[in-house]
């Protein structure tokens, strides 16, 4: 296997990424990229703006598509498939692997309904069935207790942090294998921050959590595996202690200690 | 203290007239604009006051019931030209919305970048500043002119090809008004593209597009020019669409300008109504806009 996944983890791994090079036009953003997702693990990605952390996540569940000027080449495979090349239906790839944003994006309909949505793309069921499973997302979402009793207002109405943890139930409730989280506690005050961050604690039990975050203290806090990316290169991969405590490579310190970025 | 320091502090005394001169450009721009809103708000109250003063003497039950009188008769009303009209203007409406809200979602959902939206939204935006007579001379044209008939489904035609544009430029203004999160979040949940148009971006701007067909609406129910060359005008109450109809707008152009006293109080009458329509709608569009939280 490629040397320069020297830090491959000793875990099972769920998503395993070669040779990813990423294109926006001409520009080059992701270069040469290797790294193992470990299964039922969170996963950080640091780095400073502009480094494509957040474009590695969006190749992960074909986001980039949406735009004809992007294009990925190398591979990215989930269960001995690469997604970037099969068969398989994009809107299949992205039901495996879900995906939280910076914002939260609720949509316009009810609480109940946000939730149901997703379900309803791919199953059908009786509304017992749906209540069922609308409850046991926001459950796992630790928003049901907030929500219980207005289930039929509108998303929207919900505070910042409430919106969020809406999306994370949303996105679970369609039983995803792998969340991504790109930044999602930026737009967020500290209680809602912290309350997502326990939330992430909690999720790998069942699923696969790759994050990207600016705030190298929650990358610290919630993840098991940190990457640090510079300028579309994947700089260091390993167990975050590890990352933390004693960096292999120079920039990595350099930046963790805020000497750069 | 050194003169370097001193000099810097010296600068502070700068901001006062600085300041000043600020204060007296924002005092002389408000009271232009100011002027300007007074100078509107004159005339459009001038015109509202004497519709309300000559129409509402028009006003009676018989102005709903009973159909244009011919000249030198007292009494009689406008229900044919009333009833043409709501006829006319609620099937242009019916006619024009759909087309217009199908192409508003093309061009802001598929066509943003091809050489077709482009077309497509230049062809829009001239039909859009076109002159409405010039749209009554055309479906005169193509219509009127070959089947030798003047017809409520020509005025239909007219009235519609002046609704596409209007609604097509809303609806696509008020798509492009949904952050782009909001669509990629509904994608990353594995959704096709059209349930994402019709469940979630259409959905978020829907107050948006209601609004832009009450204000098409609301302008096509003032219009003659296409009327005087497709619909023309009716005597009598008809209910035939393949026949001259009856309408507010072309009613009140010929009766205002006729020199029978009743025509002419028949016709302020007409003007207070459509007014007083076109009102409503637009209140009804602003009120329905202000919801959307």
């Amino acid at each position: 296997m490629d040397a320069t996944v020297s830090t491959t983890p000793k875990v099972r791994s769920k998503m395993t990424v070669r040779n990813l090079n990423f294109y926006y036009g001409k520009f080059h953003a992701l270069k040469n990229v290797n790294l193992d997702i470990a299964e039922k693990k969170v996963t950080a990605f640091i780095g400073p703006s502009g480094c494509g952390k957040s474009t590695l996540l969006r190749v992960f569940n074909r986001m980039f598509e949406l735009y004809p000027e992007q294009r990925a080449e190398g591979e990215v495979v989930v269960d001995g498939e690469n997604v970037l090349t099969s068969s398989e239906d994009v809107a299949l790839v992205r039901a495996k692997i879900g995906m939280i944003f910076q914002k939260p994006t609720p949509f316009p309909m009810s609480i109940y309904d946000n939730i149901a949505f997703g379900v309803r793309l791919f199953e059908s069921m009786s509304r017992p069935e749906m209540d069922e499973r609308v409850e046991w997302a926001l459950r796992k979402a630790a928003l049901w207790n907030e929500v219980k009793d207005k289930l039929s207002q509108s998303g929207t109405s919900l505070s910042g942090g409430q919106q969020q943890r809406l999306c994370i139930a949303r996105g679970i409730a369609i039983k995803p294998e792998i969340i991504l989280f790109d930044e999602p506690c930026s737009a967020l005050d500290p209680i809602s921050t912290s309350k997502i961050e326990e939330l992430i604690e909690e999720l790998k039990q069942d699923y696969t959590v790759a994050i990207v975050t600016h705030n190298m203290q929650q990358a610290a806090r919630v993840s098991d595996f940190t990457a640090y990316m510079y300028l579309g290169e994947m700089i260091e991969f390993g167990e975050t202690d590890q990352i933390f405590i004693k960096p292999k490579k120079k920039e990595t310190e350099d930046y963790i200690t805020g000497r750069f970025g | 203290m050194n003169a370097a320091a001193e000099s810097v502090e010296r600068r502070t005394d700068y901001r006062l007239p600085l300041h000043r001169r600020r204060k007296l450009v924002n005092a002389i721009a408000l009271s232009l604009s100011l002027g300007a809103m007074a100078f509107g708000l004159f005339w459009l109250i001038w015109i509202l006051y004497e519709t309300v003063v000559l129409g509402v003497g028009g006003l009676s039950w018989s102005l709903f019931v009973e159909s244009t009188p011919p000249p030198n008769v007292e009494g009689g009303g406008l229900a044919n030209a009333i009833f043409g009209s709501a006829v006319m203007v609620t099937l242009a409406t019916l006619l024009g919305t759909p087309i217009g809200i199908f192409a508003g979602i093309y061009l802001a959902e598929y066509g943003q970048r091809g050489w077709l939206g482009h077309v497509t939204r230049f062809i829009n935006d001239i039909l859009l500043s076109a002159p409405s007579i010039v749209i009554g001379l055309f479906i005169y044209a193509v219509i009127v002119a070959q089947t030798r008939q003047f017809s409520g489904y020509a005025g239909i035609l007219a009235l519609a090809l002046i609704v596409i544009p209007v609604v097509i430029r809303t609806t696509e203004n008020m798509l492009r008004l949904i952050p782009n999160s909001l669509r990629e979040a509904t994608y990353a949940l594995g959704t096709p593209k059209w349930i994402v148009i019709r469940s979630v971006t259409l959905r978020a701007a829907r107050a948006g597009v209601v609004t832009g067909v009450l204000l098409a609406l609301a302008r096509i129910a003032g219009e003659t020019a296409p009327l005087l060359f497709t619909a023309l005008s009716n005597q009598f109450f008809s209910m035939d669409l393949s026949q001259p109809m009856a309408n507010l707008p072309v009613t009140i152009f010929k009766f205002a300008l006729s020199p029978f006293a009743n025509w002419q109080q028949l016709a302020w009458a007409g003007v207070f109504l459509i007014t007083l329509g076109v009102l409503i709608l637009n209140i009804m569009a602003r009120v329905l806009f202000r919801k959307k939280d």
